[in-house]
């Protein structure tokens, strides 16, 4: 194999008060910040419709701001077309174009950025190799599987080395055990490259893996942006400790604030932990379903309502005064019956305060 | 390379047409020439000093038609901004300026100078006799008038539209800018003659009195004698609108929902009256129940009485086109019919529906818009028909015959056309309103795109066997017509002497090998190269139009697109007729001076057929992912390059179609280009109507039966083609899943 010559102009792209309304009054994103780093991959996550494909198509040039600006490096991007933007992307769909080769199509891009033809095409192969391709180029997209088809798509973005990389929903389309392969390789050829990278999903799980730092959107607004684990250790609010993985959402008292500690009591019973600039007085505490301990001393009394048995673990929905709650427990052994009467604490780390 | 490309301050675009408008003001000759755009006699003969053939620039030096000498501030213009970047408000400012200057004098001159000095009395009161004419725009004047015109999309462009799209804009000009020419101006022009007087004044009562005609209007069928041919045309184009929804959708249900085994013969029948000039089903009935027509004889034989002449008038007309029509209701229906999700009609069933029930309340509602479609085809097709009624009418005047008569008999009466013009164009828009109305914003849109793996049910049975023998009996008439076709063309002379001969045949189609090769000496070969030939030019700019335009409906959004889309789907709604009626008014004199020449009838067929090859456009654009156009122009294509690279040849099963179907269209038309012939330029069909005129049937049937198989093939090679290309490109997989 060659050295690879391809490399990385990657820029940091900067969004200042963007918003985007279609027609008369639908507002898909509305009035937005961002600065996404040079070399770093970070994730748009949230629910359908929140804006987050609207954010990355105007990334690409694919809808126009309605108003604020977008800086790509240092130039202002703002009314330049998909054309003339140095941002390539991977659909959704892939969009190989079913009439050309795999090689034509990889090839496709480096022909409008000015590549004399032998260039041309042995940066394309260059780029297949990097995407394990090699021997592929003459292929039609449909004699492919939709895993290689993936790989053909980024190999097309990556060779026109743009100064940032889309990816729309890429693994959508996979299969569950390809998808885990898939996204290693994408996160593989981006630190390799350091490669600047938009990323859109709606799988907290992908988001989590892949990500330098997820931002959360809801509403046609940010959420919250952090990396991984602030999001997933210290939700903003309710909406993000849900959407980042499960959480269970109780109802708790704050009896005393000292320092960062805050101690809150549920049912009697009393738990430790930060207080995030919280006060005393009504507040509402997220717990992840692992970090629910069943069976503990001392506790909140709950019954087993359901216990489902998946494999590698227990899944168990326990209800009590505190309403319902579902808990996890690797204890496959000895399960709990419906019905037995319990008693459930919190781990020392990971249930976290949120504002009521 | 992108950011270079982005600053850089050349445009070879603009370069281009900056340039096309120095050479059309310069060196081509600026008025039409009077041989045709096609001889170049003009090059030896005086160019350039000849007034005749002169560029605008000579003509100005020699201090003729000084009316032009304007036009060269607006050129000039543009090369004040050559050196600037697009993003320089003055850019776009200096563009549009420049253009529309350009293109506002131009037409302002082409309109207020005509052949005989000022057109308008103000404007000699203004500036006294101009004692000089000008003729229609040549080579020069068009040239001049693309480039102000994209001049001027340029700079809207710079100005930051559809963002600052070049080929987006001035495709969306263009379209704009022809469809005004050639379908709004020649109506507009059309409403306006039907209130000049004969000494060409305007008045209203010249109006009224032609409107309120009683051959118009009058309602004596209704006490025993004749009616208007409004009525006469409503009431025809209602019935067979109706019949054939009805025997359309009876073919449809027999086809898809039935057991019967030999659909594919019945699926052929949809190509016939694509192939058949509309006439040619009137010459057979003639031959079956014309006053020597076979089954006539053998009844008055049988029954011992006179044959008579039922056929001509109303029966006639109604059989005839209910034949030629029918299969045009199906070939819309079918596609219906089929449509409708399997899934409804299952869920419906499980939902405790009866076979019956479940037609009723979801299958035929769902069928709503193709039923309304289907009416309105009909409908349109029967008033805009023109070859039946001329051939079977008789005492029933119908629209299309009446202004065919109007402009071209002893009366020769522009005004009684152009009334008689828009009463049928009031008929067919209301029609058109009608349809949109009644169809609403319910959406009947049940493929999702989804894999559907339901079977469409069997129709009830109490519906399946009327609806068989409906659709069968039709068939087989339907397969008796067109053998009388073939037949009729291998007699004598009907009725009379009815021994076989392929005299007709020699007569039209003898060719003679001599020294200096072949002399085609039959009597049809002129009409029968020009037709080819004007069809053959017609075929790609039509398919041309039609998918530019298709790719701005589909691709873009833009303001006004809504009023763009009707604009350009109206022309569907326009009959031939009107059509011909209207080019003869507005293209016999200048700016646009064009009657009588090939190209009047290029561009007729261009426009008569351009929504076909939009709707085909559509239909096959919404199949291709948006997200290819969109992958390509982050790519860097631009979306001309796209539009080439990337659609165009994914488009290649479409453009076929829509080529073969132009170029068949446009040889089997009659009802506009009956108006548009001249001697030079003859077409097949005017030529057989004149045949039939003079009672030469069997020429005419000969003639008819030639070109019924020329098309046929011209179908067959088309679907070989087409065939051949689907396996070529496999099949679109991984890339049609829906985001």
């Amino acid at each position: 194999m060659t050295e690879t010559h391809l490399g990385a102009k990657a820029a940091p792209v900067r969004f200042e008060g963007v918003s985007k309304v279609f027609g008369k009054d639908v507002v898909a994103v509305d009035n937005i910040d961002l600065y996404v780093e040079a070399g770093r991959l970070v994730t748009l996550l949230g629910p359908s419709g929140c804006g987050k494909t609207t954010t990355l198509r105007m990334i690409a040039g694919l809808e126009m701001a309605s108003s604020g600006r977008i800086l790509i490096g240092d130039q202002d991007v703002t009314k330049l077309p998909a054309t003339d933007r140095d941002v390539s992307m991977v659909f959704q769909s892939y969009a190989l174009f079913p009439h050309m080769s795999v090689l034509e199509n990889v090839m496709y891009g480096l022909t409008f950025s000015g590549y004399a033809k032998g260039e041309a095409r042995t940066r394309a192969l260059e780029g297949l190799d990097l995407v394990g391709l090699t021997g592929f180029d003459s292929r039609l997209p449909s004699e492919l599987s939709g895993g290689q088809q993936q790989r053909v798509a980024v190999a097309r973005a990556l060779v026109l080395e743009p100064q940032v990389l889309l990816f729309d929903e890429p693994l959508s389309n996979l299969d569950a055990k390809l998808r885990r392969q898939v996204r290693e390789d994408i996160r593989a050829i981006q630190q390799d490259l350091g490669l600047t990278v938009v990323y859109v999903t709606h799988d907290q799980e992908e988001a989590l893996a892949v990500s330098d730092e997820i931002v959360v959107m809801r509403n046609a607004a940010i959420a919250q942006i952090g990396n991984p684990r602030e999001l997933y250790d210290a939700p903003n609010d309710r909406f993000v400790a849900d959407f980042i993985g499960e959480a269970n959402l109780l109802a708790c008292q704050i009896t005393a604030v000292e320092g960062n500690t805050a101690t809150i009591e549920i049912e009697g019973y009393t738990h430790s932990l930060p207080a995030r600039g919280l006060q005393p007085g009504a507040a509402t505490l997220a717990v992840r379903p692992s970090r629910l301990l069943i069976g503990a001393d001392e506790g909140i009394p709950a019954t087993v309502a359901k216990a489902t048995y998946v494999g590698v673990r227990m899944e168990y929905t326990l209800t009590g005064g505190f309403g319902q709650v579902f808990a996890v427990h690797d204890d496959v052994d000895t399960p709990l019956d419906p019905g037995a009467e319990i008693r459930m604490a919190f781990a020392e780390r990971g249930p976290v305060l949120l504002p009521d | 390379m992108h950011s270079v490309s982005a600053e850089k301050t050349t445009h070879p675009v603009l370069i281009f047409w900056i340039l096309a408008g120095w050479v059309g003001f310069c060196l081509l000759p600026w008025y039409m020439l009077e041989d045709g755009l096609w001889s170049f006699e003009w090059l030896i003969d005086g160019y350039p000093f000849d007034e005749d053939y002169a560029p605008a620039a000579f003509l100005v030096g020699q201090g003729e038609k000084l009316w032009l000498a304007p036009l060269l501030i607006p050129l000039a213009l543009p090369f004040l901004v050559l050196g600037r970047p697009k993003s320089d408000p003055l850019y776009a400012r200096v563009l549009v300026l420049s253009g529309a200057l350009g293109f506002g004098w131009l037409v302002a001159q082409g309109f207020g100078i005509g052949i005989r000095g000022f057109n308008y009395d103000w404007l000699k009161a203004l500036f006294g006799d101009l004692g000089d004419r000008q003729f229609g725009m040549g080579y020069g004047a068009m040239i001049c008038a693309s480039a102000f015109l994209f001049l001027f999309t340029q700079g809207i462009a710079a100005r930051g539209a559809i963002n600052g799209d070049v080929f987006v804009v001035s495709a969306i000009g263009g379209v704009i800018a022809i469809v005004t020419a050639f379908v709004f101006f020649p109506i507009a022009k059309m409403l306006f003659a039907a209130f000049i007087t004969e000494e060409g004044a305007y008045s209203v009562s010249v109006f009224i009195s032609k409107f309120f005609d009683d051959r118009l209007w009058g309602l004596g069928c209704l006490a025993g004698a004749r009616c208007g041919a409004a009525w006469n045309s409503l009431f025809l184009a209602i019935a067979v609108g109706l019949i054939t929804t009805v025997l359309g959708l009876a073919f449809a249900l027999v086809v898809t929902r039935s057991g019967f085994r030999h659909k594919r013969a019945l699926r052929a029948l949809t190509v016939l009256p694509i192939i058949t000039p509309p006439f040619v089903i009137g010459l057979a009935l003639i031959l079956l129940f014309g006053l020597s027509g076979t089954i006539t004889v053998f009844f008055a034989e049988l029954l011992g009485v006179q044959p008579t002449r039922w056929l001509y008038g109303l029966p006639g007309v109604l059989i005839a086109q209910t034949l030629a029509f029918t299969p045009i209701a199906f070939l819309v229906l079918i596609g219906v019919v089929e449509g409708v999700s399997p899934s409804m009609e299952e869920a419906a069933q499980t939902l405790r529906a009866n076979k019956w029930q479940t037609f009723r309340t979801v299958s035929l509602p769902l069928m709503r818009p193709g039923l309304a479609n289907a009416f309105l085809l009909g409908f349109i097709e029967s008033m805009a028909d023109f070859g039946n009624p001329l051939v079977l009418g008789g005492n029933f005047d119908v629209l299309s015959t009446e202004i065919f008569f109007a402009i071209v008999g002893a009366q020769y009466d522009q005004g009684r056309a152009a009334v008689l013009a828009m009463v049928l164009l009031f008929f067919t828009l209301s029609a058109f309103y009608a349809q949109r109305v009644w169809l609403g914003k319910k959406s009947y849109t049940t493929v999702t795109g989804k894999g559907d793996a339901g079977v469409h049910p069997l129709i009830p049975t109490g519906l399946a066997i009327p609806v068989m023998i409906i659709a069968l009996g039709w068939a087989l008439f339907t397969a008796i017509v067109y053998a009388m076709i073939v037949y009729g063309s291998v007699v004598e002379l009907w009725g009379v002497n009815n021994s076989l001969t392929f005299k007709h045949y020699v007569t039209a189609f003898s060719v003679r090998f001599e020294d200096e090769g072949i002399r085609w000496t039959g009597a049809a070969w002129d009409s029968f190269w020009t037709t080819i030939m004007i069809a053959a030019i017609a075929a790609p700019l039509t398919a041309a139009v039609g998918l530019v335009t298709a790719y701005l409906l589909t691709r873009q959004d833009f303001a006004g697109k809504n009023a763009f889309e009707f604009g350009t789907m109206l022309s569907f709604a326009i009959p031939g007729t009107v059509i011909g009626v209207s080019y003869i008014l507005a293209f016999n004199v200048p700016p646009i001076e064009i009657t009588g020449t090939g190209v009047i009838l290029v561009i007729s067929f261009i426009f008569r057929n351009m929504p076909v090859g939009v709707r085909a456009g559509i239909a096959s654009m919404s199949q291709l992912d948006r997200s290819l156009d969109e992958s390509s122009l982050t790519l860097g294509a631009n979306s001309w390059q796209t539009f080439r690279r990337i659609i165009l040849p994914l488009l290649r099963p479409a453009i076929l179609a829509a080529l073969v179907y132009s170029f068949v269209r446009a040889m089997t038309a009659i009802s506009a280009v009956i108006f548009l012939v001249s001697a030079n330029y003859d077409m097949a069909t005017s030529y057989i109507i004149g045949r039939v005129e003079n009672n030469d049937y069997g020429l005419a049937i000969a003639y008819s039966t030639t070109l019924i198989f020329v098309m046929l093939a011209a179908v067959g090679l088309l679907q070989l083609l087409v065939g051949r290309v689907q396996i070529g490109r496999r099949t679109l997989h991984g890339t049609e899943k829906s985001p």
